[in-house]
């Protein structure tokens, strides 16, 4: 036990020194949540989060010009979804086409401290996967999974995520309070879905990235929420009978209650 | 009040949803009928998923339906044995039926057939109420006295074997066609969310020529069975009963009921009858209206499966 502990600390030590040996990030980002478990009640009607950071600024670094710049990445968990279209079958409109897209994120918020053209170069974006934009979006097609990009079912797709508040990307949310500390709201809406979110913060200066922090929370049904879902999944039969027991009481009960004769 | 919907998966607003019980249990008390035909396109307006709203106005209809018979029972006004002939063909809609949902549901076309569903039926049962009553307050109007004889007093079924006897209902016709008209509410039901009593009570009074006594009564019998029956269904196939949306809906639901009940006693039957014809003409073109008018948004999505 002891002799695993000490190699821990070695280990520990060793990695620190290869970390400060690494000579271009003389910034350490620190990032944190207001916080790490949002819980889904029978008053939920959405939650903002608070991310919050500062940067720590070693001495020996090399000079910025500019300012910092943040892009924080708030990415839900993933789910396949079928976009489909409508079009007009003998007058009526009708689902016609479709195309599945392979786990995209049910939620997606891009916060950033400016406008990303403003921040990096589109080379960057496009390497770095920043902005709604850049995310890939994976398809089925024909037992195949591709990405294609100028596909209007992916514009639809995010069109729609946006519509309903799941997707957002807001160039100026994220506001610095110093030139080194700052703080940005993350909105979730209450059709988020239960599941892990990864928070990815990058941090930016004079157009290239210095370094990242990635953390998490996670989104829970909780007590009679958590409770009605189990049951419906995991014992459909009696969650079902339990229904159909709880629809005649009501019955009865008005009977009695309205009896009139 | 927002209330979370487990199910479901959005919030809503409890005074809006028992409001909607309300006024949609006021209208099932007026006609004696369900009420599903009305409560499941209001619940897909305020947003709930089609197929979220078809599960648990079953629930909701099973409830109302529930406390109707009761009340036809006290009063010695409902067939037994008819009720459990429909039944033998309902349970057996009702397993077609959300077979089909299911199956309609993984194809995406769940919605499109609901819609179309909604225009043929309604609109059918709709136009033939409305010019049913209108002929009859015409014929008041002129002062000739009502017609009493029963339209197609023989039809070719008639003729059909395994003939049963309802003694409550005095009539004695073939078990076949019972059973066929039982399988159809049950299939409609589980697919529309409706309780099928709009459709029910016109075929046996039309078709099987039971009496307007035992009529009501014994429609509500069969609609609580196979309404119960299809929640169960539901919930067990698709996992898509919102016990909490049901629960209010159907606090709503049998309390507005008691007071339309009052208020169908003071109006004249041919009149309610136009009145219930319109209303159901009114949901049917809206539906109708919904698939032809060219969508705002021609797409739509619809999460399939968890990731990893």
């Amino acid at each position: 036990m002891n002799g695993a502990r000490s190699m821990l600390a070695v280990a520990l030590v060793l990695a620190s020194m290869f970390a400060n040996a690494r000579p271009a990030v003389a910034e350490r980002l620190i990032a944190s949540l207001s916080n790490h478990r949002v819980m889904i009640t029978s008053n939920y009607t959405g939650v903002e989060l608070v991310l919050f950071g500062t940067i720590e600024r070693d001495a020996a670094g090399p000079a910025r010009y500019g300012p910092y710049d943040i892009v924080a990445t708030v990415t839900g968990p993933r789910e396949s979804v079928r976009t489909r279209r409508k079009q007009r079958v003998l007058g009526i409109w009708v689902n016609t086409e479709s195309r599945t897209f392979i786990d995209p994120p049910s939620y997606l918020a891009v916060l950033a401290s400016h406008p990303l053209d403003a921040i990096t170069t589109v080379d960057n974006e496009k390497r770095l996967k920043l902005g709604i934009r850049n995310t890939a979006f994976p398809e089925l097609i024909h037992n195949d999974i591709g990405e294609v990009s100028n596909d209007p079912f992916r514009t639809a797709l995010v069109r729609l995520m946006r519509e309903r508040g799941l997707y957002t990307e807001e160039p100026n949310a994220v506001t610095f309070l110093t030139p080194t500390l700052f703080r940005a709201a993350i909105w979730l809406p209450a059709q988020v879905p239960i599941g892990t979110y990864d928070v990815d913060v990058k941090l930016f200066a004079d157009g290239s990235l210095i370094t990242r922090s990635d953390s998490a929370f996670e989104i829970v049904k909780v007590g009679f929420e958590q409770f009605v879902v189990n049951a419906a999944r995991e014992h459909a039969l009696l969650y079902g009978l339990a229904t159909a027991m709880m629809a005649m009481l009501t019955g009865w009960i008005a009977s009695v209650a309205f009896r009139r004769d | 009040m927002q209330i979370y919907l487990p199910i479901a998966d959005i919030p809503v607003n409890v005074f809006l949803v028992l409001a909607m019980g309300l006024a949609v249990g006021f209208i099932s008390g007026m006609f004696g009928i369900g009420g599903g035909f009305l409560m499941t396109p209001l619940l897909i307006f305020i947003g709930v998923q089609p197929a979220v709203a078809v599960a648990s106005v079953t629930t909701h209809v099973a409830a109302s339906s529930f406390s109707g018979a009761i009340a036809y029972w006290r009063r010695n006004a409902l067939d037994g044995t008819l009720a459990i002939t429909l039944l033998a063909g309902g349970v057996l809609g009702s397993v077609a039926g959300v077979a089909l949902f299911t199956w309609l549901r993984a194809l995406d076309q769940l919605d499109l057939v609901i819609g179309l569903s909604y225009v043929t039926l309604l609109g059918a049962v709709g136009v033939l109420m409305v010019a049913e009553s209108v002929r009859a307050i015409m014929r008041s109007r002129r002062g000739k006295p009502a017609d009493l004889r029963r339209p197609g007093s023989h039809i070719w079924f008639h003729g059909l074997p395994l003939k049963l006897r309802f003694k409550r209902s005095k009539v004695y016709v073939s078990a076949i066609p019972v059973v066929a008209i039982g399988f159809l509410i049950g299939f409609v039901g589980a697919i529309m969310g409706v309780g099928g009593g709009f459709l029910l009570v016109p075929m046996l009074i039309y078709l099987v020529r039971v009496p307007t006594v035992t009529v009501v009564g014994t429609s509500m019998v069969l609609t609580f069975l196979t309404m119960t029956w299809t929640t169960v269904l539901h919930a067990v196939t698709n996992h898509l009963v919102d016990a909490v949306l049901a629960l209010i809906l159907m606090v709503g639901g049998v309390i507005g009921a008691q007071f339309g009940a009052h208020a169908g006693q003071r109006i004249r039957g041919e009149r309610l009858r136009l009145l219930l014809g319109l209303l159901v003409l009114s949901v049917g073109l809206r539906f109708a209206l919904q698939l032809v008018l060219r969508p705002e948004d021609l797409y739509s999505i619809r999460v399939i499966g968890g990731g990893p």
